[in-house]
């Protein structure tokens, strides 16, 4: 503390007062919470029920999903964002491909429900090409379709932004010295955007986590993840001890998954 | 910086004259005056007319708000802040709320028009001798379908669910306690069993109709079904006859070995602050011609046997939504199990949709 400009306090005092009151007292309260059972004796037995087989597996489901999820919409998002770097009116291409995330979750799965239904238009176009109709709405493949969906904005943006900041001149010099396409891309323009990619998978994995209205609308249900049994031990159990256990335990992921993906690589010069 | 502090005291001020246009909207419009009642039910629970109608006949304006689940109806109570005069919670519901002391006792002498309700509705387990609670609506679970999409199932029983013709064509309502007792009732227990031997026992029953399973939803089911998208789903009553209005194929029935029997009860909670309007309201709702009319237009049971007179034969002679006692000798009513076996029931529930493909 060289700087003992007393402003300096003044200024940190919202920034202080939000950390305080909506990150660190939640948590705190969350935690709390999750010592107690339903009868309001203090106990570990939450935790125990946790390691139990049904919880543990709703984890390893979770995480195999959000997994899909994110790799899908790398797998989309990392071309489309390079392309659109390349394209002439790039903010008006990447403004349109925002524009969808400002409308309403939920209307945009209930539009889902119509698309993929029975006699929809997906259907429809299946059965023309000669296909035949097919059972898309409660699969696994539909929900990973429609969560892809609505992450690709999310994906798109950070990867974007890394892509564009790369200086053009790199690249002429990358060629210049005798790198092929291939090569330039592994040697200069990937290293140059991990950390675009870090943040996209870091917005994408971990709200696919604890995905909840989806399952239900367009899985059936017969995808569970956290969020769902978050939500199921709140509203319907009412056990709030188990379920600020699971929350808990969601933190603890995120977290982990926070230091995972934003491990700062030296070597690349900015 | 001149612009930033001009900008935020144009919004202050917009602000506030919003504010204050809106107060005295409202209070011309009797709202925040003295005469108001606030009434919080399941949403499209009661027709819209019948509130003008007693705003008109009482003079006392109503504020209607909606939920979607009794528990998160009894969390908002529980919670307080709000000023509800009047709600509608389930059986179950009633006990635990009676048990977390957020009901007022009823003053039958403020509601004459109890007269009308059939006494096989009234003096309950659940509520015995109606102390806190009057039935609103009441009906079963059963089995809704669409003979236009099947091979000529029919659903006398429980076991036609796991016939192996319904594969991935079966809809189930999102809801631990219906589920599992469609596989307690094939098993002839009874829908309030603690005995977790007997859950065990259903369970493992009802993991071998996985395949037959499509989804298990919420209310999105009455949509799947009116457009065909569905053949066969478990349902209550009420939602059955809304399909069957939109859709003329499909038909509900109560399987033989018995089902569950529910009600929805009219109450006044704790929070009230104009409990004479609430009594007001509570006994319009239950004049016949009013409750007629608000059936009709709801679709579900009503429990006022005066009201049955001024409804189409055909609806109250529809042994599918008004079962004869007989019929009824099947039914049971949910009794509050408590919350660890509740927790039971939802974590098997939680196992058996985690094992679904």
């Amino acid at each position: 503390m060289r700087n003992k400009n007393p402003l300096r306090f003044i200024y940190a005092t919202p920034y202080a007062a939000w950390l305080l009151l909506f990150v660190l007292a939640p948590i705190v309260v969350i935690v709390y919470y999750s010592f107690f059972d339903l009868s309001g004796q203090l106990t570990l037995a939450n935790y125990r029920n946790f390691f139990t087989s049904i919880y543990f597996k709703l984890t390893m489901s979770s995480f195999w999903y959000a997994f899909l999820i994110t790799f899908f919409a790398l797998l989309i998002s990392y071309p489309t964002a390079y392309f659109l770097t390349k394209t002439k009116h790039k903010q008006l291409w990447l403004l349109l491909i925002i524009i969808p995330s400002w409308i309403n979750l939920l209307l945009k799965t209930y539009a889902f429900i119509g698309l993929m239904g029975k006699y929809g238009p997906i259907n429809a176009f299946l059965e023309a090409v000669g296909i035949g109709g097919q059972q898309i709405l409660f699969t696994d493949f539909s929900f990973v379709f429609v969560s892809v969906y609505i992450f690709i904005p999310f994906m798109i943006l950070p990867i974007f932004n890394s892509l564009d900041k790369i200086n053009p001149t790199l690249l002429d010099a990358s060629k210049d010295l005798g790198a092929n396409a291939w090569v330039t891309f592994k040697r200069v323009i990937w290293p140059m955007t991990t950390d675009g990619v870090k943040s996209g998978i870091q917005v994408v994995f971990i709200p696919a986590l604890s995905l909840f209205m989806i399952t239900r609308l367009i899985a059936g249900n017969k995808v569970i993840t956290l969020g769902t049994a978050i939500e199921q031990q709140f509203l319907v159990t009412q056990n709030w001890g188990m379920g600020s256990t699971i929350a808990v335990f969601l933190i603890i992921f995120m977290f982990l998954i926070m230091v995972l993906t934003s491990g700062k690589k030296g070597g690349i010069i900015k | 910086m001149k612009g930033l502090i001009s900008s935020a005291f144009v919004i202050i001020l917009v602000s506030g004259l919003l504010l204050f246009t809106n107060y005295q909207l409202e209070h011309k419009a009797g709202r925040a005056g003295k005469d108001t009642i606030t009434v919080y039910n399941w949403g499209e629970y009661i027709d819209p007319d019948l509130l003008k109608q007693f705003e008109e006949e009482e003079g006392i304006k109503v504020i209607y708000e909606t939920f979607d689940s009794n528990e998160g109806m009894m969390g908002k109570i529980e919670q307080g802040g709000t000023a509800y005069d009047v709600t509608v919670p389930s059986e179950y519901a009633v006990q635990m709320m009676e048990e977390k002391d957020l009901l007022l006792p009823l003053d039958f002498s403020k509601i004459p028009n109890i007269k009308h309700i059939d006494p096989y509705f009234m003096n309950l387990p659940f509520d015995p001798d109606n102390q806190y609670s009057i039935p609103y609506f009441w009906g079963t679970v059963g089995i809704a379908y669409n003979a236009s999409l099947l091979e000529g199932q029919t659903f006398e029983s429980w076991e036609s669910l796991w016939d192996a013709s319904l594969r991935q064509r079966l809809i189930l309502v999102d809801s631990a306690r219906e589920v599992i007792g469609v596989s307690l009732n094939s098993l002839g227990y009874s829908l309030n069993s603690t005995s977790l031997q007997e859950l065990k026992e259903a369970t493992d029953k009802l993991e071998t109709m996985g395949p037959n399973v499509k989804a298990v939803i919420g209310d999105e089911v009455t949509q799947l079904m009116v457009n065909n998208e569905a053949s066969v789903a478990l349902t209550w009553s009420g939602q059955a006859a809304d399909m069957i209005y939109e859709n003329d194929d499909i038909d509900y029935i109560v399987p033989k070995e018995g089902s569950n029997l529910w009600f929805d009860n009219i109450v006044i909670p704790r929070t009230s602050t104009n409990v004479e309007g609430a009594y007001k309201f509570i006994n319009f709702m239950l004049d016949p011609e009013v409750a007629a009319q608000n059936a009709d237009y709801v679709g579900y049971s009503t429990p006022n046997s005066s009201a049955l007179s001024f409804m189409d034969e055909e609806t109250t002679g529809d042994e599918r939504f008004y079962p004869d006692e007989e019929a009824r000798k099947n039914l049971e009513v949910y009794e509050n199990l408590g919350l660890e076996t509740l927790g039971v029931y939802n974590e098997l529930f939680l196992k058996f949709k985690m094992g679904l493909r």
